[in-house]
């Protein structure tokens, strides 16, 4: 009988399974349509058609190579140099994929933090005041007071308060991330997309940075590439998952896990992949 | 228990490439031996020639750094003779320090566009084309600048138009190739992921550049201006041939003066070796040669500076 049941649930399993959101309480902030992106002549992104919900964690799962921190970096036209990218990317209704966009303001409202922690060789303080001073903010006690709110948004704030001067290269490699994030939300963005954040940091500081993701969902939509399952399951509310450039699989993250839809997806998630 | 002496016997022979191994240490040490005896003889030679002019032609130290007459063969009034170096130590140091003022903007402007803003054009056309200026002869220059620059200085700015503005002129293309190539260098060491940060952060590429790359590069571009600086200091023909060769004080950068290196160049053929006029040209080079070491060590100060940020 069970094993009738499991052979009829692989024969049904679809090839592709992507929702659209419709939450109201967390409308779609950002959304991609037909997109596709080309390293030179090699395709590196088939489909990835997605929608974001406002302030909740997505989280972008899949092999090595499957696309995903592509299709990340295009989120905010990192790519923009080292890649084509064609497609919609919209962001509250405006298509940010058009030429005529000022990357720079729009990066202002999609921020961003990589894989490796990237302090400047600057002090604490400096590191945070750097993009507010780009866009004209000299004040010195208005700097004070953004500073000192990233850094408790990020949870860095009891650790550094006294050593703001200090340069942010002497930091362990979890508060350098979580002076990156700090970095990424004192210009108070609309959208953080993350990459790999944990990747480089030990089960520690990694827990760490997972609730101040938690903590920082109110204010802001977080988009996060992870390569560590357990991580998406723990913290994000969709997940979707990447596999050769495509996005197979796209639901909610207790779905994915639970019951996934492809046959791919399910190898992933239970570790049977390949 | 055979076994055992059998195998101690195997490990302790000395096997096919441990003596090669040892070979191989004795070449290498007996090169950086002969290096060493050099640089170390070639100072001792120097130092020994240039102070003899302090001690066997009795000059004071401070008159010959200080005094302005440069002419060993003639005494003055009180009977010392005059070998005031102040004259050509200002030349030197003034179209040294022009020539990297002029340089530095003009090579730091190109790095950054080989590097930041078109690293395709930039590695296609600017690199063969620096690497080519570093390969061309200083007689050439000092040939171009005898040919083209002086008769321009004289036609703008009247005088001979031989003087520190020609040397700076020619001095300045001679070092542009070198603080270039070395700038970039600086540039390319800067880490990727500085730039993605700023980028990020939605600052531009000026601001990247400005803010970020140039700040994280500073080191390495002082690294790059001080090696520009220390070849220009020793420059010797290409300078000789439009600096004038006079032994006065310059009064203007257009009129005709002289550098340690020119007067060491035109002079020393026509002394006689132990003579005073041979012996203070000696001080010359040991001036000169203080000097560069004191820009290598400029140089390894930058250099530790940057690893220790």
């Amino acid at each position: 009988m069970f094993v009738n049941n499991d052979v009829k649930k692989t024969m049904d399993m679809e090839d592709r399974h992507v929702i659209k959101l419709s939450d109201p309480d967390h409308p779609v902030i950002l959304s991609t349509e037909d997109l596709h992106v080309y390293y030179g002549q090699k395709e590196a992104l088939f489909e990835g058609d997605l929608e974001f919900a406002s302030n909740q964690i997505t989280a972008l799962i899949g092999p090595s190579g499957s696309g995903k921190s592509t299709y990340l970096r295009s989120l905010n036209r990192m790519n923009d140099r080292i890649a084509t990218v064609t497609g919609k990317i919209m962001y509250r209704g405006v298509d940010i994929n058009q030429p005529d966009i000022d990357v720079y303001e729009m990066r202002r409202r999609v921020g961003m933090v990589f894989q490796r922690p990237n302090p400047f060789a600057k002090s604490i303080y400096d590191n945070i005041a750097f993009a507010l001073r780009l866009r004209g903010v000299t004040g010195k006690h208005e700097l004070d007071e953004i500073v000192e709110t990233s850094l408790k948004q990020a949870a860095l704030w009891d650790q550094v308060k006294d050593d703001l001067k200090k340069s942010a290269l002497a930091l362990s490699g979890g508060q350098a991330q979580r002076l990156c994030i700090a970095r990424a939300i004192a210009i108070k963005p609309d959208i953080l997309l993350l990459d790999e954040p944990a990747s480089a940091l030990d089960p520690v500081s990694t827990g760490q940075l997972e609730d101040t993701l938690l903590s920082l969902k109110e204010n802001y939509t977080i988009i996060i590439v992870t390569h560590n399952m357990q991580q998406a399951a723990r913290i994000s509310e969709y997940t979707a998952f990447f596999n050769q450039g495509r996005v197979l699989e796209y639901d909610t993250t207790s779905h994915i896990f639970t019951n996934p839809s492809v046959q791919v997806t399910s190898d992933y998630v239970s570790g049977n992949f390949g | 228990m055979k076994t055992t002496q059998q195998l101690e016997k195997q490990l302790k022979r000395r096997s096919k490439a441990a003596k090669l191994e040892i070979f191989g240490r004795v070449i290498s040490l007996t090169a950086l031996l002969l290096i060493v005896a050099v640089v170390v003889a070639i100072i001792g030679f120097v130092a020994s020639k240039g102070i003899a002019t302090f001690t066997s032609n009795h000059v004071n130290l401070w008159d010959f750094l200080s005094g302005k007459k440069w002419n060993p063969g003639i005494t003055d009034a009180n009977g010392k003779p005059e070998v005031g170096a102040l004259p050509m130590i200002v030349g030197s140091f003034l179209i040294t320090i022009l020539s990297a003022i002029v340089a530095t903007p003009f090579a730091i402007g190109t790095a950054v566009f080989m590097n930041e803003i078109s690293p395709n054009r930039g590695a296609k056309i600017l690199q063969p084309v620096t690497e080519l200026l570093v390969g061309i002869p200083s007689v050439v220059y000092g040939f171009i600048g005898l040919s083209v620059v002086v008769p321009t200085t004289r036609a703008l700015f009247g005088g001979s138009g031989f003087g520190i503005l020609s040397g700076t002129c020619v001095l300045f293309v001679m070092i542009l190739p070198t603080v270039t190539s070395m700038s970039a260098d600086a540039l390319r060491a800067v880490p990727r992921y500085y730039r993605e940060a700023s980028l990020a952060l939605g600052a531009t590429q000026w601001q990247t550049i400005y803010k970020v790359v140039l700040r994280a590069a500073t080191p390495g571009l002082m690294t790059a201006v001080v090696f520009g600086m220390a070849r220009a200091f020793g420059e010797a023909l290409a300078v000789q041939m439009v600096i004038g060769n006079a032994a006065l004080m310059p009064n203007s950068l257009v009129s005709p003066s002289s550098t340690l290196t020119s007067v060491l160049t035109t002079g020393i053929g026509n002394t006689v070796m132990g003579s005073l006029q041979n012996n203070a040209l000696w001080s010359l080079a040991l001036v000169l040669l203080l000097m560069s070491l004191v820009f290598n060590l400029i140089i390894r100060l930058i250099g530790r500076k940057g690893r220790l940020q």
